[in-house]
């Protein structure tokens, strides 16, 4: 393989986002569940629900920094790395990437602070409103994100002229159907990972024997609505198999491992995809399964990635297997969701530490899932940058050098890396030391130089204050 | 509407220079604190860095939606240079919060901080400095390679910003902060003042003899004098309110040294977005997407946030309580 400065972009585009979108798919989660936890203490007035409340606001602030951080380096790299891209279709992605950050601005940066000093200066509804405020801004921000990266996987409403892509008709653009699968799949999948990051805690706790009251409030809420989920969220995967089976034939032929055109179509469970000979070793094949998956018929005649000509391909492999670890993950998480549930609403001791194990062990799953989720659907797009009108190769910047992308991607690993290893441990400590008493938390808390002009009308600074 | 929206990146950027110029300032004066003296500092700042650097966000995006092309230019010409940036910017914001979490590392953290700080600063002078000095382009793209913006003028433009941020923040320190950082942060202000002051006349006459024709747009245009006129005023007061130990006045008279010297930068590049290459007309979208962001994100969200700032700057005045850390 040729280390060019298209592969090394592409490389560290894939590790800068990969590494961005853990953080967004967490504390969108996390901020839906901080209004759940708000909205019950407010109106069951039980401080556990506050206790919990304050406990995961100062996971939140380390995450959401970190989330912050790692999602400004990506909107400079458009310009950096894929010039060409960002030139020809800015005009397209600049306005909905402008909204992008007003509106998560505006909404979490701002209601944000109110989160973090406000709770002694404005009513509870306010207060109340305030997390509602920050859970609708993170969404939005998804949102914008979601138009976006669908209008890369299916380009509608455009014109080129003078070889730039002119937006004709932004309603067709927000508004495509692709957007309406894509977005609630990445909603649903971050609600996901926040409900088994709480449920883990809570086993956790559970296992330690600390916090008993909180851990098992948290694991119940995780997994019950986790139960409600998963079979929701594999539904609109497979409204997203559809929208690819229709629009980018070649990237769903790689999925299903398919080299030659079938009729009617079997389904690949698993095996090894080989490039070269254009097919596949071990295969574990169903027939009439892959029709019936793609058209829901028997007999539907499916394309083979040998109909599309060798430079119009994505890669294989990584599709596939991704694919493949992403539905696992789903099926993985909907065991320990149902068989958790059941064991909590009716059988309460038998095979209870298994569960408990199970379901605190379970908290990578949904990070997986997402992950994997998209290197599918991005590697897959690939030859193109812009499905069918814009090629990758064309989308890079022309002047970028071998050398300079190897520095680059060195520094941004070795720094991520550091900042990674740290977050990650501060989070661990804070997981470790969990839901605390307030006067615990604030003791805690003097270290942190936020005493304010008169700090005696914010005395409720906490952890995690300053992000934004 | 394309005025519209060149007039709203200029907004932009001049909020985050004159805001996180002062942040960025005082991290790079936190190299020289002790730790009290240090934790009194990131408290002056620590409730507002975090917004300060989001102006960096909405300058980015803006310049993507409306000036594609220059977007493009600039960001892939400043490649190896923006790389390091944005990795100063992430050491030095999350050692914020880190550098309190940490057990043994606080010194790895703070490092971070005030090596960040330096760093972004100083590459954000660099860049000006070679826009100034003017970039390899070709048909509006950057034919440069990978070190085409290194220059000793630029170099020179890094440093003369950290002087001028470290001057920002020394400013703010003396509004927000008693005791020792404030007798030392009175003490070191004339000493930039005069520093910073001494660059900008170097650099401005090192840019317009470089460009002849730069030079004779101030004789065509006299009125433009106005805004090195404006500098020289504030500095006068900058110097006077030192003197007298007006705690709030120095934030204020360095602002508008900052405010004069970006006007005289923008009023030489106009109409240029890239001096000599590309014109804020060529870079510019096409209406169909100027449009787009105006009738939402221009008319609606700008204002909003505009509001927010000034509610949350409100919220904050006044000098940093002494007490509770220890």
């Amino acid at each position: 393989m040729m280390w060019t400065a298209l592969l090394l972009s592409r490389v560290q585009f894939a590790f800068t986002v990969s590494f961005h979108i853990i953080f967004p798919s967490f504390t969108i989660g996390l901020a839906a569940w901080l209004v759940v936890l708000e909205a019950f203490h407010l109106f069951t007035g039980k401080p556990v629900y506050r206790r919990l409340f304050e406990f995961w606001l100062r996971i939140f602030g380390v995450t959401f920094g970190l989330g912050v951080v790692s999602g400004i380096v990506l909107a400079f790299e458009f310009g950096m790395n894929w010039s060409r891209l960002s030139e020809v279709t800015g005009p397209i992605q600049g306005p909905l990437l402008v909204y992008e950050s007003f509106t998560a601005f505006a909404l979490e940066a701002s209601f944000f602070g109110v989160l973090i000093f406000g709770r002694s200066r404005v009513p509870p509804l306010a207060y109340l409103f305030s997390t509602m405020m920050v859970a609708l801004g993170t969404t939005f921000s998804a949102f914008w994100i979601m138009v976006n990266n669908s209008w890369m996987q299916a380009p509608v409403g455009y014109a080129i002229e003078n070889g730039i892509f002119v937006p004709t008709d932004w309603k067709g653009i927000i508004f495509s159907p692709v957007v309406w699968v894509r977005f609630p799949h990445m909603l649903v999948a971050a609600y996901l990972t926040g409900a088994f990051c709480v449920a883990a805690t809570g086993a956790w706790y559970r296992l330690r024997g600390t916090y008993a009251v909180e851990g098992r409030l948290m694991l119940r809420m995780g997994l019950f609505l986790a139960t409600v989920l998963v079979p929701v969220q594999l539904f609109l995967g497979h409204l997203n198999g559809d929208y690819v089976h229709e629009k980018q034939p070649a990237k769903f032929a790689a999925i299903e491992g398919r080299w030659h055109d079938e009729q009617p179509a079997g389904e690949v469970l698993i095996a090894i995809p080989d490039e070269a000979k254009e097919e596949n070793h071990f295969e574990l094949k169903i027939p009439f399964l892959g029709s019936l998956i793609a058209s829901m018929r028997f007999d539907s005649k499916e394309v083979g990635l040998t109909s599309f000509s060798k430079e119009d391909r994505p890669p294989v492999g990584i599709p596939f297997f991704a694919f493949r670890v992403m539905v696992g993950s789903g099926l993985l998480m909907m065991a320990v969701a149902w068989l958790g549930s059941f064991q909590l609403v009716v059988d309460r001791k038998k095979g209870e530490r298994l569960l408990l194990w199970a379901t605190f062990l379970s908290f990578p799953l949904p990070f997986i899932a997402t992950l994997t989720g998209w290197f599918t659907a991005e590697v897959g797009r690939q030859p193109w940058s812009v499905y069918g009108a814009l090629r990758t190769a064309d989308a890079v910047t022309p002047t970028l050098t071998v050398p300079a992308v190897m520095i680059s991607l060195t520094i941004f690993i070795t720094v991520y890396l550091v900042i990674f290893s740290f977050g990650t441990l501060y989070v661990y400590r804070l997981l470790r030391a969990g839901p605390v008493e307030s006067e615990h938390v604030r003791s805690e808390n003097s270290k942190r130089p936020l005493a304010v002009a008169g700090s005696a009308r914010f005395p409720e600074t906490t952890q995690g204050g300053n992000w934004a | 509407m394309i005025l519209f929206w060149a007039g709203m990146l200029a907004a932009t950027t001049l909020l985050y220079v004159l805001l996180d110029g002062f942040d960025l300032g005082v991290g790079i004066l936190f190299a020289f604190a002790d730790e009290p003296n240090r934790r009194k500092m990131l408290g002056a700042i620590s409730p507002v860095w975090d917004g300060n650097e989001t102006w960096l966000v909405v300058t980015g995006t803006v310049l993507f939606g409306a000036f594609p092309a220059a977007y493009a230019a600039l960001l892939s010409a400043f490649y190896l240079p923006l790389v390091l940036m944005l990795c100063a910017l992430i050491l030095r914001g999350v050692a914020f919060e880190f550098r309190y979490k940490s057990l043994g590392f606080r010194w790895f953290w703070d490092l971070g901080f005030a090596g960040g700080s330096f760093v972004a600063t100083f590459i954000q002078g660099m860049t000006v400095g070679a826009l100034v000095e003017g970039l390899p382009m070709k048909d509006g793209h950057y034919i440069g390679g990978t070190l085409g913006w290194f220059s000793p003028f630029a170099v020179l433009c890094g440093f003369g910003l950290v002087l001028g941020y470290s001057l920002l923040g020394a400013s703010w320190l003396v509004g927000k902060c008693e005791g020792t950082i404030r007798e030392r942060a009175y003490q070191l202000l004339p000493v930039l003042t005069v520093a910073v002051l001494a660059f900008l006349a170097t650099a401005f006459v090192l840019a317009v003899t470089m460009h002849l024709n730069l030079m004779s747009r101030w004789f065509e245009r006299p009125y433009l004098l106005i805004f090195p006129l404006i500098g020289a005023i504030s500095s006068i007061c900058l110097l006077k309110s030192t003197h007298w130990r007006n705690d709030m006045a120095p934030f204020r008279f360095s602002s508008l040294i900052f405010l004069a010297a970006f006007g005289t930068l923008a009023c030489s590049f106009w109409p240029f977005m890239i001096p000599f290459a590309l014109t804020v007309e060529q870079a510019a979208s096409p209406p169909a997407s100027l449009n787009f962001i105006f009738w939402g994100a221009g008319l609606f969200v700008m204002p909003l946030t505009l509001i927010y700032t000034l509610v949350v700057y409100r919220l904050f005045r006044g000098k940093v309580a002494d007490v509770g850390y220890e």
